[in-house]
């Protein structure tokens, strides 16, 4: 199965998974420290991947949301997100996915403008955040942001779905961005 | 006295050159200068030995002091490092008038030798000497060189005839740090350093992998995590790497295109083209480039051959 769909399993109880994508290892590692030590209700679980597709004989949870993580410094951490893309199917990009840039901060290390991230978002219609990683403070707000998504994606927080979530956030997007 | 110690201590006595003489004997100790006083050094060697001989059954010396007395004789380098400095002092002064050469010696027969450069006609610069390590017992001497570059030729020039070599040749090994200079060149460097840290690190690392082992973590590219540790493992060891802080690739290949045509390709006159790595320390950030997701591991031999090969400075030609 080398395309992964959102409804391709069912949910286990009280289970919420996020899927971090990104060649950071370290770094991914330490997000997902981070979102560990929320307080959660649900029973949370991180995949970390370097890139998709997916070992394919692995027995795991549904994905309730995928976060691609670039980092601004290095070109083939984007190429590499941009070629994981390929395996997701379109229904997941209906608010299970963001992007995450990293690295903003350092402008002398990046190699990677902006407003490219920016497009890409917006091509795939998701939300995307700009957020150091490497800054615990900054990364620990992340965690919490990532964790309340995540529980919205799994449907744990009554009233609100993935959609939902998605469209509100949309309207503080960027205006200068036109639609294609 | 027994017959096969006098012998045994003639026969080290007669092996001492007539230079270390002195030196040797009273290291060791063993005969007062009162005796060592009554003795005519300028005998000849055979002559000299007995008297000595006669000397050292007087104190009634056993077995035990003729042994040490070897051991001196094996230890004693001191003349040829004296000999050194003296010949290497010479070469300069008798070159340059005005120059201050300055030596300190250290463990391990070993020497610091600072140099101040004038001209025949102005004092030396104190304030941008040359220095100089040189360990007697290897082939091999650590120059920093000073900012009065036009002096380098002879400084090299002294060092090669003082050491008694025939020519000396400039490795392209270059460091700020001279420690991880000397256990790159005397092969030192795959050990553990400081054995003290290297134990609270693999302490720490285990607790690490540990924290990390939190069951609600999964990584999904478990299988080639690991195998690019292991190949890192194997290339560069488990010891932390020497300190470099450059690498320096100068190209002259013929530039390699995949695409058909472009302005570059298909020219007759090599590219020429320096890349240069820095680093505050550079061989460990080449071993944490794979498992960071930076590079493909295993990583170009060019980069890992940089400690086996003594070289940082590469000069690359089409073969």
């Amino acid at each position: 199965m080398s395309v992964l769909r959102p409804q391709d399993q069912l949910p286990g109880l009280n289970a919420a998974t996020i899927l971090l994508v990104g060649t950071d290892d370290a770094l991914l590692q330490q997000l997902a420290d981070a979102m560990l030590k929320e307080d959660c209700a649900s029973t949370l679980k991180v995949h970390l991947a370097q890139s998709l597709p997916l070992p394919s004989n692995v027995n795991r949870p549904r994905i309730d949301l995928i976060v691609f993580v670039v980092n601004l410094h290095s070109k083939y951490s984007l190429q590499n997100v941009e070629e994981s893309l390929h395996h997701v199917d379109a229904t997941f990009f209906l608010g299970k996915v963001g992007f995450l840039a990293t690295g903003a901060g350092q402008d002398n290390h990046c190699s990677i403008h902006r407003n490219t991230v920016l497009r890409l978002a917006h091509t795939y219609r998701s939300p995307l955040f700009f957020c150091d990683l490497e800054v615990e403070g900054f990364r620990a707000t992340m965690a919490q942001r990532l964790v309340r998504m995540l529980q919205i994606c799994a449907g744990h927080v009554p009233g609100v779905s993935a959609l939902n979530l998605l469209s509100l956030m949309r309207s503080s997007e960027n205006p200068f961005l036109e639609d294609v | 006295m027994d017959e096969t110690v006098a012998e045994f201590i003639k026969r080290t006595i007669l092996k001492i050159p007539m230079t270390k003489m002195m030196t040797v004997l009273k290291a060791w100790d063993f005969l007062s200068e009162n005796q060592l006083q009554t003795v005519n050094f300028r005998k000849r060697k055979e002559s000299l030995a007995q008297d000595l001989v006669l000397l050292c059954e007087e104190n009634g010396v056993s077995l035990n002091d003729a042994a040490l007395l070897d051991i001196i004789c094996e230890d004693i380098d001191l003349s040829d490092m004296e000999q050194f400095k003296s010949s290497f002092k010479k070469i300069l002064q008798r070159a340059l008038k005005n120059v201050t050469v300055t030596f300190r010696d250290t463990e391990e027969n070993a020497v610091w030798i600072r140099i101040a450069w004038g001209t025949q006609y102005r004092k030396p610069n104190q304030y941008k000497p040359a220095y100089v390590m040189y360990y007697s017992q290897t082939p091999y001497a650590f120059i920093s060189f000073s900012q009065l570059r036009s002096n380098t030729p002879l400084l090299c020039q002294a060092l090669t005839i003082a050491s008694k070599h025939h020519q000396i040749v400039k490795m392209d090994l270059r460091s700020r740090y001279l420690d991880s200079l000397k256990a790159i060149v005397f092969k030192q460097y795959n050990q553990n350093f400081e054995t003290h840290n290297s134990a609270t690190h693999l302490q720490e690392r285990r607790l690490g992998l540990d924290i990390n082992m939190d069951s609600r973590i999964i990584h999904e590219n478990r299988i080639e995590k690991d195998r690019v540790h292991r190949v890192t493992q194997e290339i560069f060891g488990d010891y932390s790497q020497p300190r470099l802080e450059f690498a320096q690739y100068k190209l002259e290949t013929k530039f390699k295109s995949d695409l058909n045509g472009g302005i570059l390709a298909e020219r007759e006159e090599p590219l020429r083209c320096l890349v240069k790595f820095s680093s505050p320390h550079l061989l460990e950030a080449l071993k944490s480039l794979a498992s960071a997701g930076i590079a493909d591991a295993p990583l170009s031999p060019l980069l890992t051959c940089i400690p086996s090969k003594g070289m940082n400075y590469f000069k690359i030609k089409d073969k």
